[in-house]
């Protein structure tokens, strides 16, 4: 393989790579506070892609400038995560707090299945198409190809997320009760902690980054039925990969995940689509922890 | 070869948990009949050895010999198939189970090949488990389920599920723990008369040193992995060593010097 | 003959007669949908023959689909139609992936469980899509199928096949019923409750699960031909992670205690899809959301423990019919 093909491999990987964790980073908070494997975290991004289309429409509606669609696309996740965040968390989830965890699995595919006929019944089964944002950042150069800015807007998005939610949890107060709770929430709520509160915030910090990234990635794709189902499988595979609950797993699993996917593009077409699966299944037969292991305090 | 004169023989078993040393060259021979109790604090490794003895934990170093053969190296489940059962301090039954299901599962667990396709509900293996129910008295709750049985009974059902194999060596980790006090005793006599014709040694870990003295011609007192005492109950009870690190017996010398003057 | 081992034959002729004569009345829409109720009803068996040892696989598309290919490509390429003879090929070949890939998986539990499940299924997904020499993400259709030899007219095709459904149906449906009520199958619910025990009484849990995995397996790749055979069409798809989903879904709708009710609630999904489709389109994948949550809420245990319960009620009174008989008899011959 010559440089070129090398750095091209990388480039496409690291983009992807920055999609996939900002998806996943909503998908492995959630696991790593509430213990819970979210099925509709897929559709959570569709939902959130919906709503960004319909915002960004109004942006020339109103005479706006185009600049405006990303501030749109930012309204757009954090509405999907005022809304849905406490319909899911306090009128169902809690419902189940401390049961089994594969029946919790089981009620978010139920989720997934009611929000995939939802979406279509608020916004109908055409596809969608709001490309003009995606012209925001124009074309970068790298090597001999042309990338578009947008894309690698992407990447810096990924790592402001990223940042401000390791910060958050590792350097704020709030963050800091939230760790406790991660390692004992029946110790925490003895001190005085509001255990349901927390799970409330993490879970609609959750919502919010699923449908953030359905949201800036609405101007990529035809915003349609169906959109969820790769993400959900996919998603899945890099948190598993890179670790349930753990926030530089995810960024590790969406860098491993990512970029293997842009090499069997270029080198193994063949391999495209199960290769991220045969890595999944591998990480779980040899290292189920995950890439990056979250110490779990004992208990006695 | 088999034959040996011992059942049981842990030699030199060494175990340590990062800094802390759970067994320390333990050396100790069982025949069979005998009973044994295990006396000693939490944390002095009563429980390390019966985990050794069980195959839950794998000794550092030394060996476990049963019935003179070498079974260092065996799960639980090969022990529990060659004669050493156990039961548990927290009683592991299947909870939605009856008293007589759960007592159908150990007979049939006990088998070699069980059918796939013939009723677990036969006439005989319902009549096997009455009988073994009957022996500790634990018929009347044959047929209800073992989440709404009270503490004692549950504590039974777990020991009578241990000794449907019939094991030659049965250990019993804290038999009366959880158990109110004047329940205490009846219990150990529903055990020890259920057992007593079988040939089969039993090694009971106990706090409580009445039962101790009672149920037992033969006790070792543990304490920071190692055996500090192992004689008939009179002995060791009033070793000063165990008085010191086990009973809390001992008497305080100045106290008695003070008292004097 | 055991008592609970003639109520199960019994059992098993009264449905078997009831519904093929059932079959003779139904329009042809109804059979077809009949026959892919059965289809997913024997897959979600495996399920709950899983279930019934304590573990939920996400993933049984694997076995669905690769017992669809398997028969299919039998049909296509050696051309062998006999319908009989695909179930068996799609039985068998799923049968051994099972034997083969159990041990592997065995070890695991819970969501690790359900994902290595869903990661296998997916992984044969993504290899399927992209093998075009047998469809690719296409697939490839299967011709008509025959009945040792019998190529029936279009008229009563799909009653042909209904009926060879409905003996593959009963046949599993009664193996499994048998195979709970052994010991093996009580050594199984033991495992759900209390691995740990089961060790230590002296029975393998490993061993368990891979039988269990196995005849899941079976059960699949048996679901997945039927399903082929009255498609007409094989795909990918098959073994995608919303396929899984549904068998799963049908699983928890049912619970695992009765068999009957897998075929019920099967049958209860298939007509749902069917009436939404028609009636309420874009709305069969909430409803099926909606009827999922209060299953979990209000009848964990699924439908077959309605039945359960019924029956212990039944039984209770007549014990208590019988202990109040009793006693009157005793008063009588004691003469107090």
């Amino acid at each position: 393989m010559e440089f070129a093909d090398i750095l091209t491999i990388l480039v496409d990987g690291v983009v992807y790579a920055s999609w996939l964790f900002i998806v996943a980073l909503g998908l492995t908070l959630i696991f790593g506070v509430l213990q819970i494997l979210n099925l509709a975290h897929g559709s959570l991004y569709a939902v959130g892609a919906y709503a960004a289309a319909s915002m960004t429409m109004l942006v020339p509606m109103l005479g706006l400038p185009n600049e405006f669609s990303l501030l749109a696309m930012l309204i757009a996740a954090l509405a999907v995560a005022i809304v849905l965040a406490p319909i899911l968390e306090r009128g169902l989830l809690r419902l189940f707090y401390g049961r089994d965890e594969v029946l919790i699995l089981l009620v978010t595919y139920a989720v997934f299945l009611i929000l995939e006929d939802a979406t279509k019944l608020i916004w109908g089964v055409t596809p969608y198409y709001v490309f003009e944002p995606r012209n925001l950042f124009g074309t970068v150069e790298i090597g001999d190809l042309f990338y578009v800015g947008y894309d690698l807007m992407l990447i810096g998005l990924a790592v402001v997320c990223g940042l401000a939610v390791w910060l958050g949890l590792n350097k704020t107060k709030i963050g800091k009760i939230v760790l406790a709770v991660i390692h004992n929430p029946d110790v925490s709520a003895c001190m005085g902690v509001n255990v349901n509160r927390v799970y409330l915030l993490a879970f609609f910090v959750g919502v919010f980054l699923a449908a953030l990234a359905g949201s800036y990635t609405a101007p990529l794709i035809s915003v349609q039925p169906g959109i969820s189902v790769n993400v959900i499988i996919t998603s899945f595979a890099v948190v598993i990969i890179g670790g349930l609950g753990s926030i530089p797993g995810a960024a590790i699993g969406a860098l491993v995940v990512g970029i293997a996917r842009a090499f069997a593009v270029y080198e193994l077409p063949e391999a495209e689509i199960f290769i991220i699966y045969l890595v999944m299944a591998i990480v779980l037969v040899f290292r189920p922890e995950g890439l990056f292991q979250r110490t779990q305090a004992r208990k006695i | 070869m088999s034959g040996s004169e011992y059942i049981l023989e842990a030699r030199d078993l060494q175990k340590r948990f990062g800094a802390v040393v759970a067994a320390e060259d333990i050396n100790i021979k069982v025949k069979l009949g005998d009973n044994l109790s295990l006396i000693g604090a939490n944390g002095a490794g009563k429980t390390t050895f019966m985990n050794m003895v069980t195959g839950y934990l794998k000794p550092d170093s030394g060996q476990i010999m049963f019935d003179g053969k070498d079974v260092t190296k065996l799960n639980p489940r090969q022990l529990t198939q060659r004669g050493v059962c156990r039961s548990f301090q927290i009683p592991q039954l299947y909870e939605p189970m009856t008293a007589l299901e759960n007592l159908m599962v150990s007979i049939g667990a006990s088998g070699q090949k069980f059918s796939l396709f013939r009723p677990a509900k036969d006439a005989d293996t319902i009549e096997r488990a009455h009988d073994i129910l009957k022996r500790f008295v634990l018929d009347d709750y044959a047929d209800r389920p073992v989440s709404e049985l009270p503490g004692g009974v549950r504590k039974l059902l777990d020991i009578a599920m241990a000794i449907v194999r019939r094991p030659k060596v049965l250990l019993l980790d804290e038999p009366t723990s959880g158990v109110s006090v004047d329940e205490k005793f009846p219990l150990m006599e529903t055990v020890m008369e259920a057992l007593s014709a079988e040939e089969v040694t039993i090694i009971f870990v106990e706090h409580d040193m009445e039962i101790v003295t009672r149920y037992s011609d033969r006790v070792l007192a543990f304490y920071q992995g190692q055996v500090i005492a192992d004689d008939d109950p009179d002995e060791v009870l009033s070793d000063e060593a165990v008085q010191k690190y086990v009973t809390g017996t001992a008497k305080d010398k100045k106290q008695e010097e003070g008292a004097g003057a | 003959m055991h008592v609970s081992t003639k109520n199960t034959y019994l059992a098993a002729v009264v449905a078997a007669v009831a519904l093929v004569i059932i079959g003779f009345l139904m329009p042809d829409w109804l059979l077809f949908t009949a026959t892919k109720a059965i289809g997913y009803g024997l897959v979600s068996l495996g399920i709950i023959t899983l279930m019934r040892g304590g573990l939920v696989s996400f993933g049984q598309g694997l076995v669905y689909c690769i017992g669809a290919y398997a028969s299919g490509l039998l049909a296509t390429r050696a051309g062998i139609t006999d319908a009989p003879v695909l179930l068996l090929v799609g039985l068998v070949a799923s049968g051994i992936v099972g034997l083969i890939v159990s041990p592997l998986i065995a070890r695991y539990r819970g969501i690790f469980f359900a994902m290595l499940t869903v990661a296998l299924s997916m992984v044969l997904y993504g290899v399927l899509v992209k093998i075009n020499e047998i469809g690719g993400s296409d697939g490839f259709t299967l011709p008509e199928p025959t009945y040792f030899g019998w190529q029936p007219s279009v008229e009563i095709a799909d009653l042909a096949l209904y009926m060879t459904a409905v003996v593959a149906a009963v046949v599993a449906a009664t193996a499994s019923r048998l195979y709970f009520d052994s010991m093996a199958g009580m050594i199984s619910l033991a495992v759900r409750e209390n691995e740990l025990r089961v060790e230590y009484l002296g029975s393998s849990v490993f061993n368990v699960t891979v039988r269990n995995f196995t005849i899941a397996a079976a059960l699949g790749g048996l679901g997945g031909t039927l399903n082929g055979l009255a498609l007409g069409h094989i795909d990918p798809l098959f073994s995608f992670w919303t396929t899984s989903g549904e068998f799963v879904f049908i699983a928890v709708l049912s619970g695992h205690i009765s068999v009957s009710a897998v075929f019920v609630s099967s049958m209860i999904l298939e007509l749902v899809r069917s009436f939404s489709n028609r009636y309420f389109p874009e709305t069969w994948q909430l409803i099926l959301g909606v009827f999922l949550i209060v299953v979990i809420i209000y009848l964990p245990g699924g439908i077959g423990s309605v039945w359960e319960r019924l029956k212990e009620r039944r039984n209770r009174s007549a014990t208590a019919g019988d202990k109040a008989g009793n006693k009157a008899a005793e008063k009588k011959g004691t003469g107090s």
